[in-house]
Formats: C-alpha cells, structure tokens, sequence
C-alpha cells in the first residue's frame, strides 16, 4: 500500500484535532504518514499522538529555516518530501494557509487539487458543500498525486494502533521561497471555549444583541460551545473578525447550531448551512433564518437565553 | 506603478445558482455579476494608486483590470472601470469553459506577462476568494507561476516605496507580512468597504480602454485549459434537499425559553 501524506495541524507543537480526522481519513487510503512541520525537538511527542490514530510514519521537518516565511517553503517542502515518498494523496487541513500550501504544491507537482472536502473515501473520491450548501458534489483528482485540503469535523477520529516511525526530512529550500517574510507574530487570545470550526456546538450572536454578547456567551459556557458572531455583529465591531461565521468569515458545520439575533442573509446561511441541527432565536418572526430551523422561538434573545441557560445550569446540577 | 487587478464574474449568490447538465457551473441562465469579494481587490488597487500619487515623491499608477471569462463576463470589467479602474483586458476564449483554478491560473499568469511586457508589472491584486468556487487559492498559484512573493489574505495594507506589508488574519494568529514589490496582494473585506460607481464614474468607463485577448494572444494551447484539462473531475452534482421548517413557537412569558430547552434536551444537547 502507498502512504498517504497527512500534514499535521498544530500550534507551537500542539496539535489539533483535525490532524486524526486526517489521520482516519488516510487510512482508507492507503498507510498514513503525517508530516510534521514544526520545532525537531517536538517531533518524538507529536509522533506519539500521531501513531495513536493510525500513523505509520511520522516526517519531522525542523521548521528553523522556514518559520520566518509565509507557506512557500512549506509548499516547497513538501514538494521534495512527495517527490520522494510518491504517496498516493495528500492531505492538507483546510484552513486558510493549509488551501495557500494546498494551491502552490499543485503547481509544483502538477497535480489535481480539491479543496474543503467533508469526506474523502477510497478513490479517492471527495465530497463538498458549496453554493451555500445548497448543493453537493462529488469530484475526484485525475492528474498526478491527489492533493486534497479538508474540513475539520469531516471524520470521526478513530484510534488505531500505527507504528510512528520517526523520519527526520530535511528539504532545501530555495532563495525564491523566502521572499513574503513574517515580520511580527500575535497569537490569538485563547478563550477557554472550544475552536470555532471544531466545535461541536456553536451559539451565535448577530445585530439582535445589539453588541451585548454575554447572554450568548453564557449560553456557549452551558453548552460548552464555540461563540459565532455575524457579520453584521463584526461589522459594528462588537466581535473581532475571527469569530465571523459566513462566506467570509468560518464555515461551521456542527452538531448544533443556535442563532441568535440574526436575520439569515444567504452570506451567513453559506456558513452554517449544513449544520446538523439548527435552531433561531429571533424578534423577527419574518427572520430567513426561521426558514432553516429545526426548532425556532420568537422572541428576545434577552429574556430568553439567560432563562435557558439558567434552566440547562440547574439541569447539569 | 504598473498595478493588475483579479477579478471575477460570478453568478449571484442570491439567485438560483445551477449546474449545468455537464457539471460545470452556469454561467450564462443565471444572472451574473463582479465577485463581491473582488471589489475589495479593486478599491485597494485603488487606494494604492491614489496614495501613491499623493505623497511627497508622487508616483502615477495604472490599475488594470483582469478577468478571464465568458462573454457575459464583460460586466465584471465594465464594473472596476467605473469604480474606477484605468483600463480593463477580457481574456474570453471557447476553450477556456470547465477551466479549473489551476488553468485559469495558468491563463492569468500568462495575461499578467503580457501585461507587463513592456512595463514591468509591480503588484497583481486578487480578492479573498471567489463567491462561486470560494477555493481562494488563485493568488497563491499566480505567485507559485510568477514566482512572486505571495503577501496575501491582509485586512489592513500598507506600503513605502517598494516594500509593502500587511495585516494577515491567520487561523491561529495575527501576522504582519513584509515582501517588497513585484508581488501578489490579495485582501480580505475587513480591507475597506469598496466604493460604489459615481455617475461620473459610469460615463468615464465607457471611453476607457478595453481589450479583448484570446487564447493565442497569449501563447497558450487550447489543450491546455478547459475542462478536458482540468486535474479534477466532478462526478456528480446534487442539489440539497432543502430545509423544511420545523418547529417555531411564540416566547410568552418564558414559555420560548421552557420550549426550547425541552427541545435541546430531546436532542440530547443537555
């Protein structure tokens, strides 16, 4: 059986959940490898979570000469790393930089690209979402290795038992790659609740909060859910940008997930659209997003989310 | 400056977007329009070239804008000129149809080229991502073709000079990125709202300089773009069944918040 490259998704060394989706996701592949971009020092702990799900080989690619430099020496890295591994597709997180990576390294290896997938099965065959979430469709790569970028919360990470075998990978990386450089680095606040497009629960707030989110985050912390916001709500500049869910912002596809104030402009239904479950708190009984609710109340997200949230807290004991 | 702006025509996103019986999207039955995300790259170049021309060492700029696409895609051109583009290039061709990113990337960068034949090209400028496709990897492959630097995805954009750095909104954190020009910007909409086309805007694009390119214009093979050249294959298309409504109660008194927490409950999310 052929590897399948999986490329780790971390941050400083702590990898994030998306990598055993992937993980899970390659196995139906073929034999997983994941590829570590990052400190060499972190590799023998990032391989020990990594061989939990699956990975049969883990690459440690020191990052010391590419971390000052945005995604082309990755993409170049992991050009060299295919070139010598010949993997029978490649895995990427789909998040910004992972789609940037994504799109280069298709270049370089004259390959097929999918992005966004929300599952990959054997072929490999893709699934997406688009046009909203109004349709979906099935594509496969047909030149060169599959490079295929992909959504958290596509797989359910199942653990197996790989043999993560550590492989330091050294690539070269040229003058050329090293030419947008990173000047300065803030890393976001971290806030206790879960990631926006991991959770499985996402409460959102829109113009309806009229930029008071404490009933919204309240009700995350009950829920122990990630907090959205509309654009409309980033826009008055009650949010930061970050927590945007919509065509512009996050696409989330949780298990649940409860909108609060906001109307349903089809920018934010392209974001949300394929919850699984959906439900609308909203004064407006004429709200859109009424259309797309499994359960829906109308009536003031002020009086109502603390009730609620003061109810499941009593519940929870 | 010699500044070319990405832009492209898309079908609206509040319309009833189809696909074709082929699977490629259509683009002719439903009613098309400038990719709202690109305007944000239009009034960038825009401003670039408006504070270029303003400081104390003024420079003069052209912004050109790009678009490879149907007939119909005309109307994405004829937009950034009136907001305020200087001239616009139509790259429409049969064969390009079903072109996927990776070929429509090639035809750009090749229409890049021949735009800066004879004035080197300074900064190629593309949107977020499109609202059809949404791939947003576009920018990254034309500076992988040009072998560009690629400063991209900046919310907030500033140069001196030839040196340009951005505000990047990164997954897990926010970067300033430097690179100097020749390079590939793209913005995002927390970049500036983009301007609407003034009366006088509108009379002045129709006297602006429109060209038309085709395939050979620019020294590409017709076997290379087109959905017989493309790297993917869509299998299958199928609409979403959609949404039905469920439930939807009155709040009374607190009789919204007992119902819906009975829901979540039922639900097993409590």
């Amino acid at each position: 059986m052929s590897e399948v490259l999986v490329l780790v998704d971390h941050v400083d060394g702590a990898v994030k959940k998306p990598t055993y989706e992937l993980l899970t996701i390659a196995k139906r592949l073929g034999e997983p490898s994941a590829v570590f971009i990052g400190p060499a020092d972190q590799g023998a702990e990032v391989a020990e979570k990594a061989k939990k799900y699956g990975a049969e080989k883990v690459y440690v690619i020191d990052d010391a000469q590419l971390k000052g430099y945005l995604v082309a020496p990755k993409a170049e890295a992991l050009q060299q790393l295919a070139e010598k591994s010949a993997p029978a597709a490649i895995l990427i997180p789909s998040s910004a930089e992972g789609k940037e990576i994504a799109g280069r390294l298709a270049i370089k290896l004259e390959s097929g690209l999918i992005t966004d997938a929300v599952d990959v099965q054997e072929g490999p065959v893709t699934t997406q979402s688009v046009f909203a979430g109004n349709f979906t469709v099935q594509a496969k790569v047909t030149k060169g290795t599959p490079i295929i970028t992909v959504k958290p919360n596509s797989a359910a990470p199942e653990e197996t038992d790989g043999a993560g075998a550590v492989e330091e990978f050294a690539p070269t990386i040229s003058d050329a790659a090293k030419t947008a450089q990173i000047v300065a680095s803030q890393p976001r606040q971290a806030t206790g609740r879960p990631e926006l497009t991991e959770a499985a629960i996402v409460v959102s707030g829109g113009r309806g909060t009229a930029g008071n989110f404490e009933p919204i985050e309240a009700l995350a912390d009950a829920l122990g859910a990630a907090v959205g916001a509309s654009r409309a709500a980033v826009d008055s500049g009650w949010m930061p940008h970050s927590f945007q869910v919509g065509q512009t912002g996050k696409t989330v596809s949780p298990q649940l997930y409860v909108a609060n104030g906001i109307s349903g402009a089809i920018q934010h239904r392209a974001g949300m659209q394929t919850s699984k479950t959906i439900v609308a708190v909203n004064k407006d009984e004429e709200a859109p997003m009424f259309e797309l609710v499994d359960f829906g109340v109308v009536g003031d997200l002020h009086t109502v989310l603390p009730a609620v949230t003061e109810e499941i807290n009593k519940r929870k004991g | 400056m010699n500044i070319v702006v990405c832009v492209k025509y898309v079908p609206d996103a509040t319309a009833d977007r189809q696909f074709e019986p082929d699977n490629t999207v259509d683009r002719v039955g439903v009613d098309g329009l400038l990719s709202e995300l690109d305007e944000y790259g239009v009034e960038q170049s825009l401003q670039i070239k408006e504070k270029a021309a303003a400081g104390d060492d003024p420079v003069e700029s052209t912004v050109t804008a790009l678009c490879v696409g149907p007939e119909k895609a005309l109307d994405a051109v004829r937009k950034a000129l009136q907001m305020g583009a200087d001239k616009g290039v139509h790259v429409i061709d049969d064969a390009i149809a079903g072109s996927d990113a990776v070929a429509t990337s090639l035809v750009l960068a090749k229409a890049i080229e021949k735009l800066g034949a004879e004035t080197p090209v300074d900064l190629v400028v593309g949107g977020l991502a499109s609202t059809d496709a949404g791939m947003s990897v576009v920018p990254a492959m034309l500076a992988e073709r040009l072998g560009l630097p690629q400063v991209t995805l900046a919310s907030v954009v500033e140069f001196q000079g030839d040196q340009v750095r951005i505000k990047r909104d990164g997954d897990t954190a926010t970067e300033v990125i430097g690179g100097t020009m020749p390079l590939v910007l793209s913005v995002t909409d927390q970049s500036g709202e983009a301007r609407y086309p003034s009366f006088k805007g509108i009379m002045a694009a129709k006297k602006k300089p429109l060209e038309t390119w085709s395939l050979s214009d620019l020294g590409v093979d017709a076997s290379e773009v087109g959905a017989g050249a493309a790297w993917t294959e869509v299998i299958d298309t199928t609409a979403r069944p959609p949404r039905t409504a469920g439930e939807i109660v009155k709040d009374e008194d607190g009789t919204g918040a007992k119902a819906l927490t009975e829901f979540l409950a039922s639900k097993k999310f409590i």
